[in-house]
């Protein structure tokens, strides 16, 4: 136990070993650049997201001109990822779906995160009674059946929302608010378990003993230690959020049939799949890059601010 | 043709030189009804001959197991309820009609000892009754005799209005019933009745319940009979399970009243899942052997067939996908629902607008690019048979009219590049079930109305809930809570009378008919139910005809409808199968007792 405490403060105990004057988060970067496959999955990312914010202006072929004579070709100069059956670019179809899937896979992952590092500090700081209510919300939640619930409160609230904020907006408001309300759980719980530990430790005591009050307690000394598990459970919940709404998408409850997200683009294409596979594979592959790259992330910043590895060193 | 000549064509059917069907068909081609053809040779006294099937088994079952696939699942097991072909497809299995109605429209009994006609006297001069004799001997699956008292009951059940039947249609001309004796029934009607074999043929509103099993659930409890998901009828299968939304099994019926018939022992009606599944199901991978309804791109069709495990049967008929133009508001409540017959549709009820939108469906590119040998484009709500065709409408397709229509009219562009009409933006939701084809043919709309200035939302719903009969549901075809919506209306039987009656004032759909009656526009207009009512009882062919033709041209002058194409039936069928002969004008499953496989 006592290991795992000076583990817990590794950057200090690295300023006190001497020379190399790092912070927490300097040396931590340091471990992340020596993962490798963490720095591939970091540049496809980033090669992805610049693509989709950059894409648009430098490609400029409407998403939605329909051209017959061009229907089902393969990759070509004037289409480099080929047409679909309408003869629309695909280029310029994936990169304006590319914004709305990360956007959404973003977006849903930042109120996961909140959420559940708002209520795992909450619990896990203030214990007894609010720490047990709390839980049992929290076991209620993970309780509920993912994707018929998702569909339940599409049907409900769709046309509310849409109504108030036209269809694009109000689905994405939905969709996002929905995935990132179902996946908070596993965060609330990680940030709980530390909390539960790092309160104990020798240097939130000796905070505490000078007078902190629990908000500076939790906010500068025990939030600090605790977000490696939470970054980490973020990244996945980027991947899952996207994966939840190709899923959306291809059962068609999604953004409207014309809004071309990759999972739309998918399922539009799953038909025509032996004979124009281009059609499938280029969304396909690029779900598939974002959500193994950010898997990647994911592993590398564990590893990262994992505080055995410091001592291992 | 001259009579000289036809008389020529009818002396070489009664040689035997000239087939009894290239006859008719002949004759369809020269505008004539089916049934009307039928009835020609009938008096020239060449009499009816009896299907023909090849294969005529000695004995009956031996068939094993017959899968077939609906990527529609059926709901609900009562005919009478039946909402869409899938549930009167299901309900057909177990039940069945008087009569029914084969390719080329001629009433082939079932129930039924014989076909009335003028010269057996079943048919009254005067038109105004019809007598059936029905088959004895034939027994309910449980055991009970059919008799004439279970006809009666159907018309009484159907016409009770706390029922809610949607199968009302046909029924409401009858006045009386007769019962002559146990196995005779007289049917009475209001007026003369130049298509007397509405009630009681055909799947779509033919189909018979027995007396003793829905006796006490007539009206009001009429949904809550416990046989209404357990059907006992007199078809070629018993009952064994049902899984709403899922499948339906059934088993042979022994005391089945066709001697050596049905072939299979078993027949699995699988639903749900998408029609390029059920394709590939038939015609690729022969899992399955039979596939209803397959609205996939010919172009995908023609690659599945290339394996040689099945192929696309094609079927003409009379459906017709299109596009409503809703005549009520859909986004105001009143009285607790919205699109109310009450209301009327801001933008919408203006005629300049909707000429606009008829001008943008642009049916050329969508007959070429998406339909192939499955659509054929027209300008025509009524299409079949081609006496009733209208030669007064033409399509076109032409984006700069549509604007001068607009500007005319006083709808003008905003910032935006859309039109409002005094503040009113010209933006439509427009909704239809996922399917490929359909989604293609929404993004091809929106995009020639987005050069006129009209902003198209399009939106998409599961079929088995778009077409669901769930009154509660309000993503349904039924209910229409949108601007726009497409899909194909299904033309059951080989007259209009019935199929035209989804634009008469009487049928409009809404909460207090549970949103069952077939009027999803709610358009209204005195001129046509006119019509409709004057063509009920013209006996003139020629007369009743000129009827149907002006109803059309009035949906389609009032833009009531867009005709999008014209969409034969197209089935999956696997090559082993025998004899499943698809008929334009009835149930896929109504020769199933006549199925067989090698």
């Amino acid at each position: 136990m006592a290991r795992v405490v000076s583990g817990s403060v590794a950057g200090k105990l690295a300023v006190a070993a001497g020379p190399p004057r790092t912070s927490l988060w300097q040396e931590t970067g340091r471990r992340f650049r020596r993962h490798r496959l963490a720095m591939v999955g970091a540049v496809i990312l980033l090669a992805l997201v610049l693509s989709v914010l950059l894409g648009p202006l430098l490609w400029r072929v409407p998403i939605n001109d329909i051209d017959f004579k061009a229907k089902l070709k393969g990759p070509s100069w004037s289409h480099p990822l080929g047409t679909d059956d309408l003869g629309q670019d695909l280029l310029a179809r994936m990169l304006y779906g590319g914004r709305i899937s990360l956007a959404v896979g973003v977006a849903a992952m930042l109120i996961a995160i909140s959420i559940g590092t708002a209520i795992g500090a909450i619990s896990g700081f203030a214990g007894g009674v609010v720490d047990h209510t709390l839980m049992r919300i929290t076991d209620m939640f993970l309780a509920l059946p993912g994707l018929p619930l998702l569909l339940l409160i599409v049907y409900l609230f769709r046309d509310t929302l849409r109504k108030a904020f036209g269809p694009e907006v109000g689905i994405f408001m939905l969709i996002v608010a929905v995935i990132g309300g179902l996946r908070w759980m596993q965060v609330a719980r990680l940030v709980r378990a530390q909390f539960l530990s790092l309160r104990e430790k020798e240097f939130v005591e000796s905070a505490r003993s000078l007078g902190a009050r629990p908000f500076r307690q939790v906010v500068r000394h025990i939030l600090p230690n605790a977000m490696g598990p939470v970054i980490v459970a973020g990244t996945i919940d980027v991947a899952a959020a996207i994966i939840a709404e190709s899923t959306l998408s291809f059962l068609g409850l999604g953004f409207p049939p014309d809004i071309p997200t990759w999972g739309r683009i998918l399922f539009d294409a799953k038909d025509n799949l032996d004979f124009a596979p281009h059609w499938a594979i280029f969304p396909g592959t690029a779900i598939f890059l974002t959500v193994l790259s950010i898997n990647y992330i994911g592993d590398g910043l564990r590893d990262a601010f994992d505080p055995r590895k410091v001592l291992g060193q | 043709m001259e009579e000289r000549e036809l008389r020529a064509l009818v002396d070489r059917v009664k040689a035997g030189t000239l087939s009894r069907r290239r006859f008719v068909r002949m004759m369809v081609g020269l505008g004539l009804t089916a049934p009307m053809a039928a009835q020609m040779l009938a008096s020239a006294g060449v009499v009816e001959a009896q299907a023909k099937w090849t294969f005529n088994p000695t004995k009956r079952g031996g068939g094993g197991l017959v899968k077939t696939l609906w990527w529609q699942a059926p709901t609900l097991l009562n005919p009478h309820f039946a909402n869409g072909t899938k549930d009167q497809d299901a309900c057909r299995i177990f039940y069945e009609p008087l009569a029914s109605y084969d390719p080329d429209g001629n009433v082939i009994p079932v129930l039924a000892a014989e076909t009335p006609s003028l010269q057996n006297g079943g048919v009254a001069k005067d038109g105004m009754s019809v007598t059936w004799k029905l088959k004895k001997n034939v027994v309910w699956h449980d055991g009970k005799p059919f008799t004439a008292d279970d006809v009666v009951f159907n018309w009484e059940y159907v016409m009770d209005p706390a029922t809610a039947a949607v199968t009302i249609g046909p029924y409401r001309d009858v006045v009386r019933i007769d019962k002559l004796d146990s196995h005779t029934v007289k049917i009475v009607f209001k007026s003369p009745a130049p298509f007397w074999a509405a009630p009681f043929c055909g799947a779509a509103t033919g189909v018979i319940i027995p007396k003793h099993l829905f006796q006490a659930y007539k009206g009001d409890k009429s949904r809550e009979a416990p046989n209404n998901l357990k059907p006992v009828g007199t078809g070629p299968y018993k009952f064994v399970d049902f899984k709403p939304g899922d499948i339906v099994r059934g088993e042979i019926n022994p005391n089945y009243h066709v001697p050596n018939r049905p072939f299979f022992d078993q027949v699995e009606m699988k639903g749900g899942g998408d029609a390029v599944g059920a394709a590939r199901a038939v015609i690729q991978t022969g899992e399955y052997d039979f596939a209803w309804n397959l609205q996939v791109e010919d172009e995908i069709l023609k690659r599945l067939e290339q394996g040689g495990k099945g192929h696309a049967d094609i079927v003409p008929g009379g459906n017709i996908e299109h596009i409503q133009v809703n005549t009520t508001d859909p986004w105001t409540e009143v009285d607790g629902e919205r699109a109310s017959a009450k209301t009327k549709h801001p933008i919408l009820s203006d005629p300049a607008v909707r000429q606009a939108l008829n001008l943008l469906v642009d049916r050329g590119s969508i007959q070429e690019e998406i339909y192939g040998r499955t659509g054929i484009a027209t300008a025509n709500f009524l299409n079949a048979p081609s006496r009733f065709v209208s030669k007064n409408t033409k399509w076109e397709f032409n984006v700069e009219k549509a604007n001068q229509i607009l500007e005319a009219a006083g709808c003008k562009r905003g910032s935006d590049g859309v039109r409002a009409k005094d503040g009113k933006k010209l933006k439509f939701l427009y909704q239809t079930s996922i399917n490929p084809l359909r989604q293609k043919t929404q993004q091809i709309v929106k995009q020639a109305c987005a050069k006129a200035g009209i902003e198209l939302e399009l939106k998409s719903v599961t079929a088995n809930v778009f077409f669901a009969s769930d009154p509660a549901n309000p993503d349904t075809y039924s209910h229409f809570y949108a601007d726009l919506q497409m899909y194909t209306t299904t033309m059951t039987q080989p007259d209009p009378q019935r199929f035209m009656d989804q634009f008469t004032s009487w049928e409009v759909s809404g909460k207090d008919n549970k949103f069952a009656l077939t009027n999803k526009t709610r358009w209204r207009n005195e001129e046509y139910d006119r019509l409709w009512k004057a063509a009920e009882s013209e006996m003139d062919p020629v007369k009743r005809a000129a009827l149907f033709v002006k109803m059309n041209d009035l949906v389609i002058q009032n833009v009531v409808v867009i005709p999008v194409v014209l969409r034969p039936g197209v089935s999956g069928v696997s090559n082993r199968m025998r004899d499943v002969v698809q008929s334009g004008w009835d149930s896929n499953f109504w020769a199933l007792a006549y199925w067989s496989k090698t």
